[in-house]
């Protein structure tokens, strides 16, 4: 097998010559897993249709649903940034399928870490998607129990989850449980340390860890050249376990592939590495202007392979779905709109008090006497308003 | 059972020992501390008794001790991990810091963090660059981190007990100096509470405060003043976060004079600190002004210059000098 690194397809340099980033449509590359075309028909393949063998028109119907949804909850939170209403959004334009088709793959018993985007894969968990937006609206830093949907907290410091999940994976492992864990990450987050130990740990622990990487191909302005010479799912090579690399527009493939990958880890085989290779159609985050860094056209070769449009030609195609459930779909998105914006809108400010709450669990002298400070300063302006009513 | 005399590294060994024989969510993690006991063999014949699943030998990477140490923490684990020397802390700070001390407040105290992480620290061993330093003051100054560090067998005992049943990460720092001084162990008593600062010596002219390896200093110090008539009080604070200042606000009152001594460099460190809280809290009481003496704003140095810079007992007695001179 001939390794095809980034190196290999990089053009000369020559004077007067724009230096482009040579693409092949990852549709054509045989170490693409791929069970949808971006025309939505159906392939085979022989090693992952195994997984989604026994899926029902009535699950696609649920993953066209969950892609659709997510993509309107993203759409209203980007617009609520607009509006004022959040100090920042992370959209995960584009992403939909790479994180539903995982997301799907869990099971209840599984635990999630994520980064900062993945609001789809926080759908799947069943995490009200209004708790993702209290740390971009400024109430919280977190906001959610993660233990209630086994879904952390986001993790905005890049790639320091993928540690959590190792750690708590080596837990599960000692447990005898037969759950698994999965890291989000980015292509990113690729290049940090804790992701290369963290491929260390769990390699030499045989930790039950899927490593599920998104590229996105940008890390704000930097191509995924910037962080890698070769394709990011043969760095699992070098540690010792699987990496495989999944059409990440293809929900079908990502759902497949991921259910391989946590089987393998709940049989105790240890970790895995998914690359799940996609695109970023928006920005970074809502204070990013992606047209400052790239080309519109690479932007609209993608929205050719757009994931939703992807599954609704198949469902129409395949007959699994009719006009009804699409007007149907179309108007609980609507409603979902307006309950985010309901919901955000009336999203109070946390009491002042919250400064002190939690940050310790067995309390703090300090945090003490702060906090009677605070009040006393605070009881301070109630003297003096009362003051000025009299 | 009375009390036994022991080293203080064999007092945390003990300590651990009990520890896991106690709680079977208790684990014992690090770079060496299984077959090898730890460079200073501090978790010597753990891991032969316990096992490899509960004393576990990990990579070489500290911040994937700490990372992976978390994510036990999560699944209901109590780790207890070793960083082998000082110096070696750094590539895991980002993880202590970003990660280990905020996620408690971040889940609105859903989750708990009880993770230790053990860090002997210090000069005076004549060590290599990175085996000396004493970055205390920037781990207090993190909220969402506990900082102690013991100064004898008896609280390294008890004070590894405490951290260990805490759930709040703990940085434990042990004075490496003082690993092979004996002292009295009463696995029997009832320890005092974590936080709170014990004086080790009665005196009336001025306090001395101190933690960890200058307590032992501080000691010989004021043994030497009293050569000279001078009446010192020791105390020893035993936590960086939380300051006892309630105890060294009451020896202040009584003595009206405070020297704060420390390895860790005098500047931001934890010396400034109890030096800025003393003076609001008792600032009539004080006849002059806190002194502190400690390590320079230099980079620790080669240890053929270690006693040039770490404080001894000439260096405090000199500020105590210099204090009683006001």
């Amino acid at each position: 097998m001939t390794v095809e690194s980034t190196a290999a397809r990089k053009p000369r340099r020559s004077a007067g010559t724009k230096r482009t980033a040579a693409k092949k449509s990852p549709g054509a590359r045989p170490d693409l897993v791929q069970l949808l075309t971006p025309e939505g028909k159906r392939v085979k393949n022989g090693e992952y249709d195994a997984y989604v063998a026994d899926i029902t028109p009535e699950e696609l119907r649920g993953l066209y649903r969950d892609m659709v949804l997510t993509r309107r909850f993203d759409a209203e939170a980007t617009s609520l940034q607009r509006q004022g209403e959040l100090g920042l959004w992370a959209s995960l334009l584009g992403q939909e399928a790479a994180q539903i088709g995982s997301g799907r793959a869990t099971r209840e018993d599984d635990y999630v870490f994520p980064t900062y985007r993945e609001h789809g894969v926080a759908w799947c968990r069943g995490v009200d998607p209004a708790n993702l937006l209290g740390m971009f609206r400024g109430v919280n830093n977190g906001g959610w129990d993660p233990n209630s949907n086994n879904f952390h907290l986001y993790t905005i410091v890049i790639g320091s989850q993928t540690l959590h999940a190792t750690g708590y994976a080596m837990g599960v492992a000692k447990d005898g449980a037969d759950s698994a864990v999965i890291a989000y990450f980015g292509d990113g987050a690729s290049s940090q340390g804790d992701v290369a130990e963290s491929f260390t740990f769990s390699a030499v622990y045989n930790a039950p860890v899927v490593f599920f990487c998104q590229n996105n191909q940008w890390a704000i302005s930097e191509p995924t050249e910037r962080q890698t010479r070769v394709p990011l799912y043969q760095r699992a090579q070098g540690y010792g376990f699987p990496g495989v690399r999944v059409d990440g527009n293809d929900v079908l493939a990502c759902l497949a592939v991921t259910k391989w990958a946590l089987e393998r880890a709940r049989r105790g085989e240890g970790p895995t590495l998914v690359e799940a290779y996609t695109y970023r159609m928006g920005a970074h985050t809502t204070s990013d202007d992606p047209t400052k860094y790239r080309a519109d056209e690479e932007r609209e070769a993608w929205e050719a392979k757009d994931p939703i449009q992807r599954l609704r030609t198949y469902l129409e195609a395949s007959n699994h779905a009719d006009e009804g459930f699409f007007a149907e779909l179309e108007a609980e998105s609507e409603a979902l709109g307006k309950r985010v914006r309901e919901v955000v809108r009336a999203m109070p400010d946390p009491d002042r008090f919250a400064i002190f709450e939690n940050a310790y669990a067995d309390g703090h002298a300090l945090v003490d006497e702060e906090r009677a400070q605070f009040a006393a300063y605070q009881a301070s302006f109630a003297d003096e308003g009362e003051g000025i009513q009299r | 059972m009375t009390a036994e005399k022991m080293a203080l590294a064999k007092a945390i060994n003990e300590s651990l020992r009990t520890a896991l024989d106690a709680d079977p969510k208790v684990l014992i993690m690090g770079e060496d501390v299984g077959k090898l006991g730890g460079v200073f063999r501090v978790t010597d014949g753990l891991q032969k008794d316990f096992g490899e699943d509960r004393v576990i030998d990990t990579p070489l990477a500290e911040s994937g001790i700490v990372g992976t140490a978390i994510g036990l923490a999560l699944r209901g684990y109590r780790p207890v991990v070793e960083i082998q020397f000082d110096g070696f802390v750094f590539p895991a700070y980002d993880q202590i810091v970003t990660q280990l001390a905020k996620m408690h407040a971040r889940a609105l105290g859903k989750i708990k963090l009880p993770v230790v992480i053990r860090i002997p620290y210090g000069g005076g061993i004549g060590a290599v660059e990175h085996h000396s330093e004493s970055p205390e003051a920037l781990f207090a100054h993190v909220a969402g981190l506990k900082v102690v560090s013991p100064s004898n067998a008896g609280d390294a005992y008890w004070m590894m007990q405490q951290a260990i049943h805490s759930d709040d990460p703990v940085i434990f720092f042990e004075p490496k100096r003082r690993y092979w001084d004996k002292s009295e162990v009463n696995r029997e008593a009832i320890p005092s509470p974590l936080h709170k600062a014990r004086v080790v010596r009665e005196g009336t002219d001025l306090t001395l405060a101190a933690y960890g390896p200058m307590v032992k200093v501080c000691q010989e110090a004021a043994a030497a003043a009293q050569e000279e008539g001078k009446s010192l009080e020791v105390l020893d604070l035993r936590s960086m976060s939380p300051i006892d200042f309630d105890a060294v606000q009451a020896s202040v009152e009584k003595t009206r004079r405070l020297v704060v001594v420390h390895e860790a460099p005098v500047f931001l460190g934890t010396g400034a600190e109890i030096a800025a809280r003393i003076t609001e809290r008792s600032f009539y009481h004080l006849e002059a002004p806190v002194l502190r003496v400690g390590g320079y704003h230099a980079p620790y140095p080669p240890a053929r210059l270690e006693d040039e810079y770490l404080p001894g007992l000439d260096r405090v007695l000199d500020a105590v000098d210099r204090s009683l001179a006001y």
